[in-house]
């Protein structure tokens, strides 16, 4: 018999969740693999981005609406490809439109091209913004911890430190800062971008994240729907791992068999 | 008149709500947002907004995104 373990769920914004991996929904060959990878990832909470309508073409084409219906998954609007306080802002607007009233928005405002690094001014600005128009933001932002408490002293109901560059796949650089960002919030640190594979996904919930949000560690693994299912396990595995506690490390050795009754000749 | 709809030029007849815009568009019943000169226009308000020449329209949707 399977013992029942206890955990509470994850709390964003007084909505519960069960599933503590949140995931992207670009990159993916087609809307099917895109449906079906979210679904094999048993993600409750997905994310999209707001793009300008393709206009006088393929407007009978397949919406992402239709296979991530937000009848069975909390959308999260995000502002991805914004570079001002202002664009974002408008965008999480826009989104609010597109979703009826729809509150809840991932808020990233990037630095540049190449890194994709959050510009923490701007988002600074633009968190301040939203939050005074009644916006609960979840806010992805540099691993840096005094940035991370101002974002939730101003109201932020998630902190998202990156792992590493978005899309990079390279992990978790600064463990211990990711840490330090846990054990001082009170609102849910999520590690948002850089994950590559599920021991990164199990490391960021092992350090006692509250979840994890990735895209294109699925949408560009080799097998996607596989690799949902990995990364789902991974985030379960890393969160009993944090509740049942580590053993402590040793400098040396210690035996797991015991020293008496050894055949000894 | 012209307005620019999401960023490009777009011609049109004089007298044209925000709705009838997008039912030329075939985008009625979409999921869609519609801004006008960085103002949001409610669904339940484009049957009621008139456009205007030099009018900056913004149709955004949902797609894949991380």
């Amino acid at each position: 018999m399977t013992q029942q373990f206890n955990d509470s769920p994850l709390t964003l914004a007084g909505q519960t969740f069960h599933s503590r991996l949140l995931v992207g929904t670009g990159k993916y060959k087609d809307m099917q693999e895109t449906g079906e990878a979210i679904a094999a990832s048993g993600a409750e909470i997905v994310t999209f981005a707001v793009r300008r309508t393709n206009l006088g073409q393929d407007a009978e084409g397949p919406n992402l609406l239709d296979v991530v219906p937000p009848s069975r998954y909390t959308l999260l609007p995000n502002t991805a490809g914004c570079y001002t306080a202002k664009d974002a802002v408008r965008t999480c607007r826009l989104a609010r439109e597109l979703l009826d009233g729809h509150k809840l928005v991932k808020l990233e405002v990037l630095g540049d091209e190449t890194t994709l690094y959050p510009n923490v001014v701007e988002t600074l600005k633009a968190a301040e913004t939203l939050l005074a128009d009644g916006f609960d933001v979840m806010v992805y932002t540099s691993d840096d911890p005094i940035v991370a408490r101002e974002l939730e002293a101003m109201g932020c109901c998630a902190i998202m430190p990156l792992g590493s560059l978005i899309g990079s796949g390279h992990g978790i650089q600064n463990p211990h800062n990711v840490r330090l960002i846990v054990e001082q919030s009170s609102v849910p640190v999520l590690v948002d971008a850089g994950i590559g594979t599920a021991s990164d996904a199990a490391m960021a919930m092992e350090l006692g994240c509250d979840g994890v949000l990735l895209n294109s560690a699925i949408a560009h693994a080799r097998e996607p729907l596989r690799m949902a299912r990995a990364m789902q396990l991974a985030v379960q595995a890393g969160r009993d791992a944090f509740l049942a506690g580590r053993m402590p490390r040793r400098q040396s050795a210690e035996p797991s068999s015991p020293f008496a009754g050894r055949i000894n000749s | 008149m012209q307005i620019q709809l999401n960023g490009e030029p777009h011609a049109l007849d004089s007298a044209v709500t925000a709705a009838d815009l997008v039912e030329t568009l075939g985008l009625t019943g979409r999921r869609i947002a519609v801004e006008i000169n960085e103002q949001i226009v409610p669904r339940s308000q484009l049957a009621e907004t008139p456009l205007s020449d030099g009018d900056q329209v913004e149709i955004v949707h949902a797609i894949g995104g991380g």
